[in-house]
């Protein structure tokens, strides 16, 4: 199948590649999706106390989209508030990245996957 | 070298270009364009006369009588007439067929028509090295079993059932076997006077010839009947109607007589392109040979890359043409049946490559695809969280994972 460029751009040159110490209470932790299905998405973000997210983590086990989608999360959500973060929707993600039909789950994935960290990162806070 | 380097072989080969030749002597004017059926003319004669040459070409490499090959359009309407064939004829003595998970789509589709129509379809579980066992087929039959069908060597894994010791189960109990060999002529030694196989289907293009034409093989001695799909001016004694083509009988003929010359030849060429690959890759960690490594062609290597997706894995061997046991594109997400059929783990199910090579392949294109194999790897395992966890001695299968 062909690929957009953005894909295939994100895919040669993945941003924010890497592994955040989980035991930081600055950092929230999402994991999503399954091996079963083809695609596992760990997206991570280190937040200020401020409340801004000043730095963000991504490995991804998946096809070319996947790995695209977690990647320019990555980019998107550095900078933003928690709120501005869990706001960002899958079909932002799929049109800049001009995902066919067949690869929306995999903006899904992301979508899930930083809601996933908002949602640990808020949790260590209230622990 | 040319790039991107053809490891596809299963799928489909090229055409040897002393195949082509022939055919090309079969379409012009000046050439040998007349119509095999045509009993008025020379044309018609000298057609009729390629297409027997062509029919005893095919029948020598299976140690066949000429008589028991049909043309057909490949190894698709060969299953499908043997099997719809022995079911319709048959049906009066029993309902049941016999087949298994691992079989091609054109077998499983055509047991699925078959299953709508009444019969009973029992799908046979490989091994975890994917052999169907000759006890597990004895062990399946019925008193109403009509029909056992069975693939030689299997197009994603390569391995080789033991057709020889089910032919013995099944004749002793009157069942009619039929075997796609569509992967293993050319590839395999196919002695028909020995085996006891009463139905065998191929494909042209798997060996150098053509695509769109194949021939089945049926039994005279004893007599297998059929009832046919295709219906028309009686061609093929009545068992496959159609104005044979001329040009893709020739080039399946020279492509089967090929084979037979170049048997061993090409046998020990891709033996040696097969060991070279693999001992390139055996010392990466986490790969895996999925099937027999001893009871398969030496053609095939299906390997799994642990923790790497098999989709991913493809884009980034731009140089190679490959094909992957995993199929993100459909919206299933649904690995390969086959690997699936075997107990794969799903982590290895989908990162499955398929590399199948053949009489063109060289030991540079090996070299170079050990080397794109494991900068992607190294690549995409840097990338992959699953490979994060193996390291850290996390055991995945007891993760619970958000299934979405």
């Amino acid at each position: 199948m062909a690929y957009s460029e953005e894909v295939l751009e994100h895919y040669e040159n993945p941003r924010n590649v890497g592994k955040m110490d989980d035991s930081d209470s600055h950092v929230g932790t999402g994991m999503v999706g399954a091996p079963a299905c083809g695609d596992v998405m760990r997206l991570q973000i280190k937040v200020s106390d401020e409340g801004i997210i000043e730095d963000a983590k991504f490995k991804t086990y998946g096809c070319g989209s996947a790995i695209a989608s977690s990647s320019l999360v990555t980019e998107w959500v550095k900078g933003m508030t928690l709120e501005q973060a869990a706001e960002l929707k899958n079909t932002q993600i799929a049109d800049q990245l001009a995902l066919p039909p067949v690869k929306i789950h995999c903006s899904v994935l992301a979508e899930d996957a930083i809601k996933a960290a908002v949602e640990d990162y808020k949790k260590k806070q209230s622990a | 070298m040319k790039l991107p380097i053809y490891f596809d072989y299963s799928a489909t080969t090229p055409v040897d270009p002393r195949v082509a030749e022939k055919m090309v002597a079969c379409l012009t004017l000046d050439g040998n364009f007349g119509n095999p059926a045509s009993r008025s003319h020379l044309f018609g004669w000298k057609a009729e006369d390629a297409v027997e040459t062509a029919r005893k070409q095919v029948a020598d490499l299976l140690s066949a009588d000429p008589r028991e090959i049909v043309w057909t359009s490949g190894a698709t309407e060969s299953d499908n007439l043997a099997i719809k064939g022995v079911a319709h004829f048959y049906h009066k003595k029993g309902k049941h067929i016999i087949t298994s998970r691992i079989e091609h789509k054109a077998v499983l589709d055509t047991c699925r028509q078959l299953e709508r129509e009444g019969f009973e379809v029992t799908y046979l579980d490989p091994d975890s090295d994917g052999l169907i066992h000759p006890e597990t087929v004895a062990g399946a039959i019925r008193e109403d079993t009509i029909l056992v069908s069975l693939m030689h060597v299997n197009n994603e894994i390569g391995t080789i059932t033991d057709i020889a010791a089910i032919g013995e189960i099944t004749r002793e109990k009157g069942i009619i076997f039929h075997v796609d060999a569509a992967q293993s002529a050319g590839k395999v030694e196919i002695d028909l006077t020995k085996l006891k196989v009463d139905l065998m289907s191929f494909s042209a293009h798997k060996i150098y010839g053509p695509k769109g034409i194949g021939a089945l093989y049926v039994r005279r001695k004893p007599r297998i009947r059929l009832e046919a799909i295709m219906h028309g001016g009686g061609h093929e004694r009545g068992m496959r109607s159609g104005t044979l083509p001329t040009h893709q009988i020739v080039g399946m003929g020279e492509a089967f007589r090929l084979a037979k010359d170049e048997l061993a030849a090409d046998n020990s060429h891709m033996l040696a392109l097969r060991n070279r690959l693999w001992e390139g890759l055996k010392d990466m960690e986490e790969v895996h040979i999925n099937g027999s490594f001893s009871q398969r062609v030496p053609a095939n290597l299906n390997i799994s890359f642990a923790f790497v997706e098999g989709e991913s894995l493809l884009m980034s061997l731009k140089d190679l043409a490959v094909s992957s046991g995993s199929a993100c594109t459909s919206a299933s997400l649904e690995p390969s049946y086959v690997l699936r059929a075997l107990g794969l783990s799903d982590e290895l199910a989908h990162s499955s490559i398929r590399f199948s090579f053949g009489r063109f392949t060289t030991n540079e294109e090996i070299d170079h695809a050990i080397g794109q194999l494991k900068t992607a790897v190294g690549k995409l395992r840097e990338l992959s969280p699953l490979w994060d966890m193996f390291k850290d001695g996390v055991d995945l299968s007891k993760v619970e994972w958000v299934h979405h």
